[in-house]
């Protein structure tokens, strides 16, 4: 199939793009890639499928986030990059980025992956205290299944959990 | 022989030679893991100490125990590769065109048979990557796991409860990993399949790569296929997704070739022999004939008309006719003309030792 950008060159690089909840597909040959890969500083060798993801991203703040960002600019205090320049950059400086630009990020991640929250792999030495909190939000769903079937006992016997995984969890 | 010459030498690593379930359509599988270290900045703005510090950390991961259970592995600093041994790595997908020409302080660590390559300072401070031969993504995934967990017992990774494992770049936050296979499709590229296959890939949130040669178009009917979303999945989802989006397409790719066979033997015979004797005999071979050819003669042998060349030949010849390899062969830097002709002169030995 023929590169969508330029109409002349075959096609190599295949993947959808997710724009306020709608997806589209792409399919753009290397050299429209590169070009578009090109907007990244720091990559212009080193262009891969990610690169031109995030290349493609559309982190134009819509009019409304602009007055927001105005009235507070957000900068990390760790590393020092601003929103705007992670903006253009489309990279962050440090972890802590993620903390200082906070719920900006969540209309971001929405559109790249279609969800906010991870749910994956959570590392040992950190990862106990989320683990019991995860069972403990899971317990709770299928807590609510038992009563609403009106099997009180096995209900009963699920809050039990809760409430040793809840100790825990107080105890750190 | 130097450390580094050892993996630069040869152009098929060890874990190639194995036989992987599917290695009639499915060349290999990989599985790549992004990790930051808590405090540091990433790579991209640490200072030239703190990256120095981020390779020493990771360095002294390499004397635990518990990595020595499960391979021997070396550490290359890059600043000590030249630019031809840095273009093998990447020929040889063991480290990324960005570590190789941009990094600061980078190194990478490989395992004896070169099955696991660890990047330093990339675009992340580790960029875990396991290759298994054939389909085996679940594998991969199992061993990048592995090697995960001896990092986090000796690093503090930059983890957060919501984000999950903080990456520099917003494509890769969540679980950091990217699962993808390289799958040779030749005959549903034959029979024109391939463009609506493609389409329906990326429909379910998959990303679909051509494989490169020195111009733009996708080589050899080999595509690179792997996933897009990192955020709010699980990496068993991940993989169980890719996994079965790819036993699919396998299928597929087997109809399409039964159907080739039955319908149009002739052709297909005259095909494949035709490439297998250009191969044999041609003087002069640019890239993009190589990789076509080279496509047609895998296809022979998987249709059983070629018996007397093995997979692992292909497999050489596709790394050993890169640029960075040929001029490493020869000793000495190459004009595209001079390349062509060592390409041609290199496949006809390898295929005719074969044969
Ligand atoms: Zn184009
Ligand atoms: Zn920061």
């Amino acid at each position: 199939m023929l590169c969508q950008e330029c109409g002349k060159k075959q096609a190599t690089l295949h993947f959808t793009k997710i724009l306020n909840g709608e997806k589209t597909e792409f399919h753009i040959c290397e050299t429209c890639a590169r070009e578009k890969g090109e907007l990244i500083p720091g990559t212009p060798n080193g262009f891969s499928i990610h690169n031109l993801l995030s290349g493609l991203l559309d982190f134009e703040p819509s009019a409304h986030s602009t007055v927001a960002n105005k009235a507070q600019p957000s900068r990390c205090e760790h590393c020092g990059l601003t929103y705007g320049q992670f903006s253009k950059v489309g990279r962050f400086g440090c972890s802590e980025c993620y903390k200082y630009f906070g719920d900006k990020l969540d209309p971001l991640f929405k559109r790249v992956h279609g969800n906010t929250v991870h749910i994956g792999k959570v590392p040992k030495r950190s990862g106990g205290l989320i683990k019991y909190k995860r069972e403990i939000d899971q317990l709770k769903k299928d807590m609510l299944i038992r009563i609403e079937n009106e099997e009180f006992e096995q209900a009963a016997q699920i809050r039990d959990q809760i409430r040793e995984l809840e100790k825990k969890v107080a105890e750190g | 022989m130097t450390e580094a010459s050892r993996f630069t030498q040869h152009a098929l690593s060890e874990w190639m030679k194995g036989e992987g379930p599917d290695s009639d359509i499915v060349i290999s599988s990989r599985i790549r893991l992004a990790r930051n270290i808590r405090e540091y900045p990433f790579p991209m703005l640490a200072t030239n100490g703190q990256s120095k510090e981020v390779a020493e950390l990771a360095a002294k991961v390499l004397e635990s125990e518990e990595l020595g259970t499960i391979s021997r592995f070396t550490l290359l600093p890059l600043a000590d590769l030249d630019e031809l041994q840095r273009r093998v790595l990447v020929e040889k997908h063991l480290i990324s065109p960005a570590l190789a020409n941009e990094s600061r302080n980078g190194a990478v660590i490989l395992s004896d048979n070169e099955s696991i390559s660890i990047m330093v300072n990339e675009e992340d401070h580790l960029r875990i990557q396991c290759l298994c031969p054939g389909f085996q993504i679940k594998e991969a995934w199992d061993l990048a796991g592995q090697i995960d967990d001896v990092f986090e017992t000796q690093l503090e990774y930059a983890f957060d409860e919501k984000r999950g494992y903080m990456t520099s770049c917003p494509t890769n936050v969540g679980t950091g990993i990217r699962a993808s296979v390289m799958i040779h499709l030749p005959a549903l590229v034959l029979t024109q399949q391939i463009n609506r296959i493609l389409s329906a890939i990326t429909q379910v949130g998959l990303a679909v790569r051509g494989l490169y040669g020195e111009g733009s178009e996708a080589l050899g009917n080999l595509f690179q296929i792997s996933n897009q979303i990192t955020l709010g999945q699980s990496e068993e989802e991940i993989i169980d997704n890719l996994y079965s989006v790819v036993r699919q397409i396998i299928e597929h790719e087997r109809a399409a070739r039964q159907r080739l066979i039955h319908e149009t033997r002739p052709k297909i015979l005259d095909r494949v022999s035709r490439s297998y004797g250009i191969l044999s005999y041609a003087a002069i071979m640019d890239s993009k004939e190589a990789a076509q050819r080279l496509s047609d003669v895998r296809l022979g042998i998987d249709l059983g008309f070629i018996k007397n060349v093995s997979p692992h030949v292909l497999n050489e010849l596709l790394v050993m006719t890169q640029p960075g390899f040929l001029q490493q062969t020869a000793g000495e830097k190459l004009t595209p003309e001079e390349r062509d002709i060592r390409r041609a002169q290199l496949i006809r030995e390898k295929i005719s030792a074969a044969g």
